[in-house]
């Protein structure tokens, strides 16, 4: 009986274990500050977790898919710069469209090099963090973009814009988080991912065109990078050249955050918003404590391994790691 | 038979091939393209490539034992840094004040020390609790940055010392202190790794993990080992450097890890574990640092340095992945 207790916390540590981290969270940093558990807050936190949110959520498919995304900073950068350059010369109208073909002709160039090709996704999404780097630079002269009438123009709505009383970044991060969960949840494409992260062998067996899957995770990755570039061009109205340097190992570690093997084959969509989330109030929660942002750092490398220390504990059935 | 020697003998030249090539390319083109009158292959020019290879190079030596044994780590720019600061910090502590010079080796071993403990730490949790050092790393890369910013903040820490910057500026032999430094870094563990039973297991392990268990070796305290040799690696890399410049920053040592891992899979090693050699990666560092001085020499700006790199990093995984095709072709028939 009580064996059975055990193993039943268990697994439900295992399966809601960070629902219930993110629960203590709030409550202790509420009790700490009445203040942040106020509607003005939670939206801040959310309006500024939105940009990290969308790019997580293109970032869960590749993980799921079981290859890694280190590229979608410095390509955030890339479409960031591109849209803000392109909006002076074409008009918003065809500059954000412009930008969604650009970024998405990168995330095809890396889902051909891991899918079709099969190259290891650490070192080739390594190379185009370099690479997309070097060619954002190269179009940009390395100068800061700016758009020249920065107070008549409609592209600020991305960023600035409230609908119904909500900020529209949380309805784009939202609307996108529940398009793409009903994908990876309820379409075969979908299980498709699953089945090729889980056992690539088992599912090329099985009919499931393996390369094919890739390469789409890796399109929607890019096309969730170019919205968030496109949230943060018309958020700052200018940008620079760096905008995006370092969120691929945020993105990574809300993505693991909420539960996703990095051998691939788990993870949802909903479970990396609760990641996002998590890493957003705690940002927040620390901040309205009068700590300073490098505390944050130290905070969030002690739950990342907790929470995956915790997750392959209870899948292993012991604490401890069987190596010898 | 031969066909699978031959890719081998392909995959371990090639790095060297590169060199030459980036070499032969840069001379030429620098008569055209170069603004200085000074030719690339200047006996000066080279030597200073060797002293500026060194604080990746260091690096690298230790991140290709790690990433033969089937790891990875993330976090060594933020040791770097750690190892930095307590080396400037700690010369100005009271408690060292009355030392006179003799501070200089006991920062030394403080900064090493820390290094060393941090990579511990790294390998401590990789062996307890059996989570990928990938993600371990991860995060520690993200804390020990934190721990950095703890000390001074976002403010500079700077000490110099005049007995310290004269000793990293010497040159014996010719060849400058860092350059002694990555030359008998990459011997010692050229040595570990092929001489040594460590080596031996470190390849063993890398290869099939199960394997290694079944075998009697004690993984978990060999991964540990390893990640102290990177973390105090890191930290001798940071000693080495900032012996010289004297300030640092909190945000040094960022991208380090990228250019470090660049390096060691340029000089052959397989990510996955258990292939890869010492004498590859000193090549792979060569011609990074070759490719960032040539480009420079002859105009290019960093963003064309980033481009080269990102795409040349790719085009060695195609051009690896054929030869093995090729390879096991060779084999079946």
């Amino acid at each position: 009986m009580t064996a059975l207790s055990r193993e039943r916390i268990g697994t439900l540590l295992a399966r809601q274990g960070i629902l219930i981290a993110f629960a203590i969270f709030i409550i202790a940093f509420t009790l700490a500050n009445p203040k942040f558990l106020t509607v003005d807050n939670v939206f801040s936190v959310i309006r500024s977790s939105a940009i990290l949110g969308v790019m997580a959520l293109g970032v869960t498919f590749v993980v799921i898919s079981g290859n890694l995304d280190l590229s979608v900073g410095s390509m955030m950068s890339f479409s960031t710069i591109v849209v803000l350059d392109l909006h002076d010369k074409i008009g918003p109208l065809l500059a954000i469209p412009a930008m969604f073909a650009m970024t998405l002709a990168l995330g095809a160039l890396i889902g051909l090099l891991v899918g079709y090709l099969k190259l290891n996704s650490l070192i080739v999404t390594l190379g185009m963090l370099s690479a997309i780097h070097g060619l954002t630079l190269t179009y940009s002269g390395g100068k800061n973009m700016d758009i020249a009438d920065k107070e008549g123009t409609w592209f600020s709505v991305f960023g600035q814009g409230t609908a119904l009383g909500v900020p529209v970044p949380i309805l784009m991060f939202l609307a996108l988080a529940a398009l793409l969960g009903i994908v990876l949840a309820k379409t075969p494409f979908g299980r498709k991912v699953y089945a090729v992260g889980g056992n690539g062998t088992a599912a090329t067996f099985a009919g499931i065109r393996r390369a094919r899957t890739v390469f789409t995770c890796y399109l929607i990755s890019a096309g969730c990078v170019a919205t968030a570039g496109l949230i943060q061009a018309s958020r700052s109205l200018g940008s620079q050249n760096t905008v995006g340097q370092g969120l691929e190992l945020e993105v990574l570690a809300a993505v693991i955050l909420g539960g996703a093997s990095l051998m691939g084959g788990s993870g949802t969509v909903f479970k990396t918003v609760i990641g996002v989330l998590i890493l957003g109030f705690i940002q927040n929660g620390l901040l309205l404590m009068g700590l300073q942002f490098y505390v944050q750092f130290v905070v969030t490398w002690i739950i990342i391994i907790l929470a995956v220390w915790l997750d392959i504990a209870a899948k292993r059935g012991r604490l401890w790691s069987p190596i010898a | 038979m031969q066909a699978g020697a031959l890719s081998n003998a392909l995959k371990k030249g090639a790095i060297w091939g590169f060199i030459v090539l980036e070499l032969v390319f840069f001379s030429v083109a620098g008569e055209y393209l170069s603004l200085s009158d000074k030719a690339f292959m200047d006996l000066d020019n080279m030597l200073l490539l060797f002293k500026q290879s060194a604080p990746i190079g260091i690096i690298a030596m230790g991140m290709t034992i790690v990433m033969i044994n089937g790891n990875i780590d993330l976090s060594v720019g933020a040791t770097f840094a750690i190892a930095a600061i307590i080396l400037l910090d700690s010369m100005t502590w009271p408690i060292l004040a009355g030392l006179g010079d003799w501070v200089i080796p006991v920062s030394w071993l403080l900064a090493l020390a820390a290094g060393t403990a941090l990579g511990a730490l790294n390998g401590l949790i990789v062996w307890k609790t059996g989570v990928d050092a990938f993600i371990v790393t991860l995060g520690s890369m993200l804390g020990y940055r934190g721990i950095v910013f703890m000390f001074n903040g976002e403010n500079p820490t700077s000490h110099l010392n005049w007995t310290l910057v004269d000793f990293a500026e010497a040159q014996v032999l010719g060849l400058h202190t860092a350059t002694w430094f990555l030359l008998g870094v990459t011997l010692a563990i050229w040595y570990l790794m092929t001489r040594t039973v460590h080596g031996r297991n470190a390849y063993a392990i890398g290869d099939n993990r199960e394997a290694a268990v079944n075998a009697g070796i004690r993984v978990g305290p060999h991964m540990m080992v390893n990640f102290m040799i990177i973390g105090f690696l890191a930290a001798l890399s940071a000693v080495v450097f900032y012996s010289e410049s004297g300030s640092v920053n909190p945000n040094d040592g960022q991208l380090y890890e990228l250019w470090v891992i660049t390096a060691v899979v340029l000089g052959g090693t397989k990510i996955t574990g258990g292939a890869g050699n010492i004498v590859g990666t000193f090549g792979g560092v060569l011609a990074i640092q070759l490719l960032r001085k040539g480009l420079g020499h002859i105009g290019a700006d960093t963003s064309t340095v980033n481009l080269v790199i990102g795409l040349i990093l790719i085009a060695v995984l195609i051009l690896d992945r054929q030869l093995n095709v090729k390879g096991k072709e060779a084999l079946k028939t």
